[in-house]
């Protein structure tokens, strides 16, 4: 075991993540034709959320619903459809919730604006707090607000 | 008073997302489906007990339908299949059962131990049928009117009060053609 340790923790994780990767990818076995298709493959079904398990992708849940969309992507794929046509035949049939990824729409567009409004408001709020505070460090006692002041 | 007026107005906006969603959450689980109003996926299936007989979309438009999808493995199914069959005595609609990655035999012996509610089974072996509708659990059953088009999706298992607001209310006057 002495030789274990004089391997840099470093390079020990390192090795896990490398091994470890190939598992996060798809379950299945049967890849496709050539490898630009399996990477197609890999990337559709890593955006394409799970149904029944729903904070999976299809590429990752053991569910046979979603075998059975992950067959459905490589049939499609190997069709000659496009990613474009496939995430389509997807949202026609279980809605834009099937996508990580929404297309941003008027009744999905909140999805994506209200974190950057949020953002703006916490560096808002961070932005007075600092300014108060800088204010009174420098010593001027009269930027406190007057509601502080006892009546 | 200023001071708490950021953190208030903060407070009382989450407070009402997060009560829009305790109040909602209920139905969280049930999706809309994507296929409202469209027309129903084709389909050409076999006839459980006779897989020779094919079913076609086509053959069934005409007159309004309702899809179950079903499996034995499936326990909510057993939970719905009394209610089903108090549905099917009516007589209002035919009541097409989607058998969905399950087998035949069990299938078939189900319907003969629970007696059955369906005009016709289609077998959907492979699941194909089930995703083209848009299916993620079972059951869930499909409204389809007499045009060929979706008009309404239960998620779960099917019950007088369901079926009577929500499928007998969408039927025409008449019941059977």
């Amino acid at each position: 075991m002495k030789s274990w340790r004089s391997v840099p923790a470093s390079i020990l994780f390192g090795a896990m993540w490398l091994l470890a990767s190939p598992m996060t990818r798809a379950i299945d076995v049967d890849a496709l034709p050539t490898a630009e298709l399996q990477e197609r493959y890999d990337g559709l079904t890593h955006e394409l959320r799970c149904m029944q398990c729903q904070n999976q992708s299809i590429a990752d849940s053991p569910v046979g619903l979603a075998s059975d969309l992950r067959r459905d992507v490589r049939e499609q794929i190997i069709a000659g459809k496009t990613d474009a046509q496939i995430r389509d035949s997807m949202v026609a049939r279980y809605g834009n919730i099937i996508l990580f990824r929404p297309p941003f729409q008027s009744g999905t567009a909140w999805v994506w604006i209200l974190p950057f409004l949020l953002l703006l408001l916490g560096a808002f709020i961070a932005f007075r707090i600092v300014r108060q505070r800088s204010a009174l460090v420098a010593g001027d006692d009269s930027v406190v607000e007057a509601d502080d002041v006892p009546q | 008073m200023s001071r708490f007026l950021i953190p208030g107005a903060i407070f009382l906006i989450l407070a009402g997302v997060l009560y829009i969603g305790v109040v909602h959450s209920p139905n969280k689980s049930t999706m809309q489906s994507a296929l409202l109003g469209k027309q129903v996926p084709a389909f050409s299936l076999p006839v459980l007990g006779n897989s020779e007989t094919k079913v076609t979309n086509a053959q069934l438009a005409g007159h309004p339908w309702v899809l179950n999808v079903w499996g034995t493995w499936c326990e909510a199914c057993r939970e719905e299949h009394e209610a089903l069959i108090a549905i099917a005595q009516r007589k209002q609609v035919p009541i097409i059962g989607l058998n969905w990655k399950d087998q035949d035999d069990a299938a078939t012996d189900w319907l003969k131990q629970l007696g059955n509610p369906y005009t016709a089974v289609l077998v959907d072996r492979d699941g194909r049928a089930a995703i083209d509708f848009g299916v993620y659990g079972a059951p869930e059953t499909f409204f389809i009117d007499a045009g060929g088009r979706v008009q309404y999706r239960h998620v779960g298992a099917m019950t007088a009060e369901v079926w009577d607001r929500e499928f007998a209310s969408r039927l025409p006057k008449g019941g059977f053609p």
